[in-house]
């Protein structure tokens, strides 16, 4: 079994802000991150995947494919977007970096023929990552 | 859905590898430069990994607002700019980063509530990193 992981970067911005709340009370929660007019991070995704290498390819994965699911499903959606505004999961959905693992994960799931997904790990910063095992 | 959240600290520190159980010559077999009695130091980067799961109303499983200071306060603090041989935890124990991992686990371990250390990772240089999970598996 070979664990084999690609990146992919985009930088997009956000905010966190919880309706129900005084502006206080988001203040307190999420900071500088509950300013409405949002701010920005350059976002990196790992995506590792797992399998058996074929005997003939020596792949573990395709990964033109693996780039571009990668492509289709997380950078044209979020690349320059701002991600309570513009990607569908964060209408409802706070836009930390650890949501944002779990809907990558939502999205490639099912969608890397061949390997099982295994981790999705995105990089909010250098100093702050959150990792998705399913 | 477990998320496993990781953030990252640095801390300078110097340490001495010795132990008073070898000789001097075999503590400088063993530990060569490292056993310099004056001491050397490091720009550690210390890796806090936390899971648990995703508070549905904040998305979050740790604020970084009560990471930041717990982490700052109870190592940071502690080991930043400091001689860790002169430390207590290090009298009997050998300074190494596989040992101030364990010491950092532990003096974490307990600090968390609802939410479980996952590992504590040290990169002493950017050649040597090392990882601390307690007991449980360290996932890939």
């Amino acid at each position: 079994m070979i664990y084999l992981t690609r990146r992919a970067d985009f930088s997009a911005s956000h905010y966190y802000h919880n309706p129900k709340w005084t502006p206080e009370e988001n203040s307190r929660v999420f900071g500088k991150c509950a300013n409405l007019n949002g701010h920005g991070h350059n976002y990196s995704v790992e995506v590792t995947v797992t399998g058996e290498v074929d005997p003939v390819t020596g792949f573990v994965v395709d990964l033109k494919q693996l780039k571009d699911v990668l492509d289709q499903e997380v950078v044209a959606p979020m690349d320059h977007r701002h991600l309570n505004k513009e990607v569908p999961e964060f209408a409802t959905l706070m836009p930390t970096t650890e949501n944002l693992a779990t809907v990558i994960w939502k999205r490639l799931e099912g969608k890397v023929a061949g390997a099982k997904l295994h981790r999705v790990r995105v990089y909010e910063a250098e100093d702050l990552f959150a990792d998705c095992l399913g | 859905m477990n998320i496993h959240l990781t953030r990252r600290y640095r801390f300078p520190a110097s340490h001495r590898l010795h132990t008073p159980a070898m000789s001097e010559e075999m503590n400088c077999a063993t530990f060569g430069k490292c056993n310099n009695p004056h001491g050397h130091g490091h720009n550690y980067a210390l890796e806090i990994t936390v899971s648990g799961p995703v508070d549905p109303v904040t998305g979050m499983v740790i604020n970084l607002g009560e990471l930041d200071p717990l982490v700052n306060e109870t190592i940071v603090a502690r080991y930043d700019h400091a001689d860790l041989n002169s430390l207590p935890e290090f009298k009997d124990v050998v300074p190494t980063t596989e040992n101030l991992c364990k010491e950092i686990h532990k003096r974490l371990s307990q600090k968390f509530n609802g939410i479980k250390l996952e590992r504590v990772r040290i990169e002493e240089t950017r050649k040597n990193s090392f990882v601390y999970a307690g007991e449980g598996m360290i996932t890939i």
